[in-house]
């Protein structure tokens, strides 16, 4: 720019990863279709896909934090990261609306349904819900548990962030072991709830609606988990300082945002929209 | 309306030195593949859209011809040329294709590309005095995502064909085509959702923090405000139709019943879910509308805009409202009575923010200094045609009433007024009004008249016989219709012949202004002109605003 640009904001380079992460969509999406639909090798294209799609993040967010590092990051477009960060997690929330919303309105509408030894078929008196005949999981025991687990790991992020504030890298380094640690345990104990849940994800709404809005939340307790790795990480290689540590906060937020879906996700799904139902095991 | 009394020199690094980096450009390659610069993009957002433009253009003439006359025309040839001989079924369901390709291109990758994505774009940074968009990366990964989700949904019917319309509703588009179209439209619209919802990150993040200084909230260009809105309607109605065809996705896939009343799950759920994202999604096409005839009409007026915060306001309530109304596109699916009354009342009252728009634009001209610039004249056409689309839309909020009128050509004729008609007419406006500015050459000012003649008379033919047609009781995407109707299904189609020639005239218009047309001075139209693209060069430098311009 050689001293032309008098402002604060970041004109940036010509870069190729948007074109690269729009080829990867294009690729999953193709792989994606050939696979539900059997055609040969879908898999595999839908994993390039995928594969290309993580390097182009990779990649991108490579570049990020270098030109973080390079000091282009100024107040004003640290502001730039904060209103992105806190309108993409708006954009998810309404995103979890859907599924919600779908949960809702089977469970206040309930259709004429039953359950008998995992046969659903249609009746002729009214509905209930959960659907007669369905076993639920108990929301008292390993949902409980999970409910703890992810509040703690509330506490330990935030454990992290005002040791980094205060200029305590051990603390740091601790309070996100602890945290991952917290999101893998929830990530497992999920996994086991799901292989011995007593119904299934086809045939009937109640499996598809429950299966659809905890998986989803769960696919972000992943990303997150992946999000506060990549901060551990950086925090090993000297990255963040008290005063400039976005890409920390940005972690942070969308834990806390999985979070309270979780939250969400607890009292509408495993208690009220189990309640009265027997429950497995 | 943001006055601005300082002059170009201010805002241009105009130098011989800071010259040369203001204005250094990347190679061909860097530039158009790898773009960070909001011009740029915009512009490749503009050639996207008129490529978007003609193709579903084109595919509203296949059905103008196969409507021109009772009977089956053209179908079966039709479908003899794409996947050869097919039966008779086949070439009915070559039709619902058509409807469906027709209305998700026009909405999903003609309408909103050109409006937000090319105009929202090339403006937005300029009229707020910033040098760029917040995310200039992440600009180009939006318009880039619409290439795959483009090609997808050209290359469905190739397999098959989605012939669900562009509502997708099951259980037609669950178990009633189960083989992979509908699935590539589904994903489709997936990465077109994606796309959109990071320009609307985007487009808040650049408005709310790079005004320039003095540029309060109150102070900043119609255009913006209208952008500004628009990108909480993306931001927060897409999401949930992401989640809506997902649960498709699923449905069709993976053995779901979110839609299948055998599996206690519910054909309406996804009606509630389309229309809480469609609603919004239609404000979201006329919104930008709006901005840009708002600027139009002021400047060519001389005056500035009548009721300014009135005006802003009446947006934000519109887009607020807009996001409580979506059953009344449900209102014959067996709503209860008093969830009519509801969802009628509430459509209604948005005719209030948008009728303070109508009469502020009438009296901004009104005691105003008029000139019937090409630009002025589509503004015009705008107002006159979106009331028109407007008072359609108010018969059609009444529950009572739309039993009667629902799915039949009525509504069709209601939503080409305000949309053909209406966003058509708006972005017509603004493509003449920036036309100088953008490219640096001056359009020809009789063809652009002419244009707008031939094409107000051609759309008016096409679309207005349609209010008769419904009234009449001819339902909407059927190929075929009672002798009963062909006279004013043939006005329709003759209006289709006239408009195309109307856009011959515009295509003409283009090449021959960016070949041969007037340079085009900084600010062509005098006094009225007064946001802050008029004060750089046209085109403007690669980066403007390198010292940012102070408002008073």
């Amino acid at each position: 720019m050689a001293g032309a640009k008098t402002h604060d904001y970041h004109i940036l380079p010509p870069s190729i990863w948007p074109l690269s992460g729009s080829m990867a969509a294009l690729v999953m999406a193709s792989g994606g279709i050939m696979w539900m639909h059997e055609a040969a090798h879908g898999g595999a294209v839908f994993l390039a896909g995928v594969a290309l799609l993580l390097f182009t993040f990779y990649s991108w967010w490579s570049d990020v934090i270098r030109e973080a590092h390079a000091g282009d990051h100024t107040p004003v477009v640290q502001l730039h990261l904060r209103y992105g960060m806190i309108l993409f997690i708006a954009s998810e929330v309404m995103f979890f609306v859907g599924w919600f919303w779908a949960w809702f309105d089977f469970a206040l509408f309930p259709a004429p349904v039953e359950v008998t030894d995992g046969a659903v078929s249609l009746v002729q008196t009214a509905g209930v819900w959960p659907p007669k005949g369905l076993e639920v999981i108990d929301p008292f025991h390993l949902p409980l548990l999970n409910t703890l687990i992810l509040l703690c790991s509330g506490t330990t992020v935030t454990w992290a962030h005002h040791a980094l504030l205060e200029g305590d890298r051990k603390g740091l380094k601790t309070g996100l072991w602890l945290t991952i640690l917290l999101g893998l345990l929830f990530s497992s104990i999920q996994a086991y709830e799901y292989a011995h849940a007593p119904f299934a994800f086809k045939g009937l709404n109640y499996g598809a609606a429950f299966y659809m809005a905890t998986g989803f939340h769960g696919f972000h307790v992943i990303v997150g988990t992946i999000f506060l790795i990549v901060c551990l990480i950086r925090a090993y290689r000297g990255d963040f300082t008290p005063k400039q540590h976005f890409g920390f906060e940005a972690a942070a937020w969308y834990w806390h945002f999985v979070d309270v879906v979780w939250l969400f996700l607890f009292a509408a799904v495993y208690v009220w929209g189990g309640w009265g139902a027997p429950v497995h095991g | 309306m943001t006055d601005t009394t300082a002059t170009a020199a201010h805002f241009q690094a105009h130098d011989d030195h800071a010259h040369h980096d203001a204005d250094h450009k990347p190679g061909f390659f860097a530039r158009w593949f790898m773009s960070t610069n909001h011009k740029d993009i915009g512009t490749l957002y503009l050639i996207f859209a008129i490529v978007a433009g003609i193709i579903g253009g084109g595919i509203s003439g296949l059905m103008r011809a196969e409507l021109a006359a009772p009977g089956i025309q053209y179908l079966p040839t039709w479908l003899a040329m794409l996947h050869g001989p097919g039966t008779f079924d086949e070439a009915l369901h070559l039709w619902n294709v058509l409807v469906t390709a027709h209305g998700l291109i026009m909405v999903f990758f003609m309408v909103m590309p050109a409006m937000i994505g090319g105009f929202g774009n090339w403006f937005v940074p300029i009229m707020i005095g910033a040098p760029d968009m917040a995310f200039p990366r992440m600009n180009n990964v939006s318009f880039w995502l619409l290439i795959p989700a483009f090609t997808l949904l050209l290359a469905s019917p190739f397999f098959g064909g989605a012939g669900t319309g562009w509502t997708v509703y099951a259980p037609l588009s669950t178990y009633g085509e189960p083989g992979p179209s509908v699935d590539m439209g589904i994903l489709s619209l997936h990465i077109a959702g994606a796309s959109s919802i990071l320009g609307a990150i985007n487009f808040i993040t650049t408005i709310f923090n790079m005004r320039a200084p003095g540029m309060t909230l109150h102070k900043m260009p119609l255009f913006v405000w209208s952008v500004l809105v628009t990108a909480f309607l993306l931001l927060l109605a897409l999401p949930v139709l992401a989640a809506a065809i997902t649960m498709l996705l699923t449905d069709r896939n993976f053995g779901t019943t979110f839609y299948d009343p055998a599996g206690g799950g519910d054909p309406i759920l996804y009606q509630h879910l389309f229309w809480f994202f469609g609603h919004p999604e239609v404000y979201i096409m006329i919104l930008p509308g709006f901005g840009i005839v708002s600027h139009i009409i002021a400047t060519f007026s001389r005056k500035p805009v009548f009721g300014y915060l009135g005006m802003a306001y009446a947006m934000v309530a519109i887009g607020v409202v807009g996001f409580i109304v979506w059953a009344h596109h449900m209102f014959t699916t067996g709503l209860d009575v008093n969830t009519k009354m509801y969802f009628t009342a509430a459509t209604m009252v948005i005719a209030v923010p948008t009728g303070i728009k109508i009469f502020s634009w009438i009296a901004t001209m009104w005691g105003g200094s008029l000139t019937f610039k090409t630009p002025m004249v589509w503004a015009l056409g705008f107002i006159f045609m979106f009331t028109v689309g407007g008072v359609t839309g108010v018969v059609l909020a009444n529950g009572g009433v739309d039993n009667y009128m629902h799915d039949t050509y009525y509504v069709v004729a209601h939503f080409h007024y305000v949309l053909s008609l209406g966003a058509v007419f708006a972005l017509f406006a603004g493509f003449y009004y920036w036309f100088g500015k953008m490219w640096g050459k001056q359009y020809n000012e009789f063809l652009g008249h002419l244009h707008f003649w031939v094409f107000f008379i051609g759309v008016n033919l096409l679309f207005f016989p349609m209010h008769f047609l419904g009234l009449d009781g001819m339902p909407r995407r059927y190929p075929d219709y009672p002798d009963a109707f062909t006279q004013y299904n043939h006005l329709a189609t003759l209006g289709y012949k006239v408009m195309a020639a109307g856009m011959v005239v515009f295509f003409v218009n283009v090449i021959w202004s960016l070949i041969a047309g007037k340079k085009a001075e900084d600010n062509p139209w005098g006094e009225g002109a007064t946001t802050l693209e008029w004060t750089l060069s046209s085109p403007p430098p690669f980066h403007q605003f390198e010292t940012l311009p102070k408002i008073d």
